[in-house]
């Protein structure tokens, strides 16, 4: 059997060669940007949707419905706190009644027993939970929001009772990489399947962030390892996916599988973008859930055929072996660094801004800055 | 219905019976006219042989069983078959997407 990821699509699922976009094969659903925490690499927009402007349940349910023919088969429900949502459980039965596979990402704090048994009786077919730290007061300083790691650790249990799979999402910096070995450890001891090691990827707050959050490369090269170690030792015991920091990478990743070509986002507001960070890049529209059907938007949004296939490429991406494996890497990326989303993603060493953002990473895990701005939709709050 | 697991790695074996827990899905996708297997942030793709031998995976027969029944189909050494199943289940147990006994409902 072959194995094709989120992360690493790379099977018949996958578009061929030469091909722009193939059937979807997952979505994020971000259901609102409301969210108790307030943590600074939040992976959502700087600028956040309004409450106000959220999609109705009767616009989710059907767009929700529209799905499988498109060939749509999981939906993950993010935020923001997707819990925030008061018709959650109507949409998670929404999506099970579509014949979708839907997976909660939370961040577990205002979960209950009661609601974690509602959606587990509405079909949910997996959990996923946030763990900030292993420590409770770094977890909760990160998080910024007191006594968040004690109820996330009893969201945990209570998604086992339920009968719910569990997978801790342990996002990782220079703050908290030195607690890696005992996060990997609390996993295990909650009964979770499977754990995220994502080091965070430097878009929107955490990159206004990132001289408080770049690791410095001795952790980088220890995480590794603890990572290596840990795979061979928890072998079925529990499963590792994991996510290297890229300003010290040599090839770029695969971002989302290629620009549009098998994965995409619903903002709050309806909006179908590429990726979750995608409306960092200035200048481009994306197409509404109010204005057209899915499928229209999947096959002519303008924004989303803009960067597919390799056509757009400029050098050093057009005439490179890795055209069709890596797509140049992330736009978002290639954008924030450079100014031009087309340009070869800098975490590429064929970029000829690699050597300048590796001293950049480099730099800034030395300065020892700690202090956080705080997401939130004020458009952030330093830390006191 | 709790499928808490104890913290140890599920060892397959010919006496043993098994089945898909409940976050990991056979389902035939139209679309793409194919078998997948879905599972937390992955989707699989089963060949011809595996999907018969998932469907197979009911927590009540035994991986021998069903090697058994394997062999009459297509007619080879139930051993061979034997030890192809075990080490299929033995690659999804590792991933997480087995469970030993009974189907969870």
């Amino acid at each position: 059997m072959s194995d094709a990821s989120a992360l690493e699509p790379d099977t018949g699922l996958t578009p061929g060669k030469g091909t722009s976009h193939g059937l979807p094969v997952a979505v994020l659903l971000e259901v609102t940007h409301r969210c108790p925490l307030q943590c600074p690499y939040c992976s959502n927009p700087v600028e956040l949707d309004k409450p106000k402007s959220e999609l109705s349940t009767e616009e989710w349910v059907r767009v929700l419905h529209e799905m499988p023919d498109l060939g749509i088969l999981q939906v993950h429900f993010s935020g923001g706190e997707p819990m925030a949502r008061k018709d959650i459980v109507e949409l998670v039965q929404a999506a099970t009644d579509a014949g979708l596979y839907s997976n909660l990402i939370t961040s577990g704090v205002t979960l209950t027993r009661e609601r974690l048994d509602a959606l587990a009786d509405a079909g949910l077919s997996h959990v996923q939970i946030s763990f900030q730290a292993n420590d409770p007061a770094l977890a909760n300083r990160v998080g910024g929001y007191k006594n968040g790691h004690a109820k996330k650790l009893e969201a945990a249990k209570w998604t086992r009772e339920a009968g719910l799979p569990l997978t801790v999402n342990a996002v990782m910096h220079r703050q908290n990489l030195h607690e890696l070995p005992d996060m990997i450890d609390m996993a295990v001891e909650m009964g979770a399947h499977r754990i995220e090691v994502a080091n965070v990827q430097y878009y929107g707050w955490a990159l206004k962030n990132r001289a408080a959050l770049m690791p410095t490369m001795a952790q980088i090269e220890a995480c590794n390892r603890v990572v290596a170690e840990a795979e061979e030792r928890l072998k079925g015991i529990l499963a590792i996916d994991y996510v290297v920091p890229d300003y010290y990478a040599v090839r770029p990743k695969t971002c989302m599988g290629g620009w549009g070509r098998q994965f995409f986002n619903i903002s709050p507001a309806g909006r179908v973008l590429p990726c979750h960070a995608a409306e960092s890049i200035t200048g481009l529209e994306f197409d509404s859930v109010r204005d057209h059907s899915l499928g229209w938007i999947w096959d002519h949004s303008p924004a989303l055929n803009l960067y597919r296939g390799t056509d757009w490429m400029p050098e050093p991406c057009q005439s490179c072996d890795f055209k069709e494996e890596d797509f140049g890497g992330c736009r978002c990326q290639a954008f924030a660094l450079t100014g031009d989303a087309a340009n070869t993603d800098p975490a590429c060493s064929f970029s000829p801004h690699h050597d300048a953002i590796f001293k950049t990473a480099e730099t800034e895990a030395e300065t020892g800055e700690t202090r956080f701005i705080y997401r939130n939709l004020a458009g952030g709050t330093p830390e006191a | 219905m709790s499928d808490a697991r104890a913290p140890e790695r599920l060892i397959v074996t010919g006496d043993m019976a098994v089945a898909l827990p409940r976050h990991v899905q056979l389902r035939f996708n139209k679309p793409r006219d194919m078998w997948l297997l879905l599972a937390p942030e992955r989707v699989l793709e089963p060949d011809a042989i595996a999907v018969t031998v998932l469907q197979k995976c009911d927590g009540a027969r035994t991986i021998h069983d069903i090697a058994a029944e394997l062999a009459e189909i297509y007619t080879a050494p139930v051993e061979t078959i034997e030890t192809d199943v075990i080490a299929m289940m033995q690659d999804l147990a590792d991933k997480g997407f087995l469970t030993e006994g009974r189907k969870h409902e």
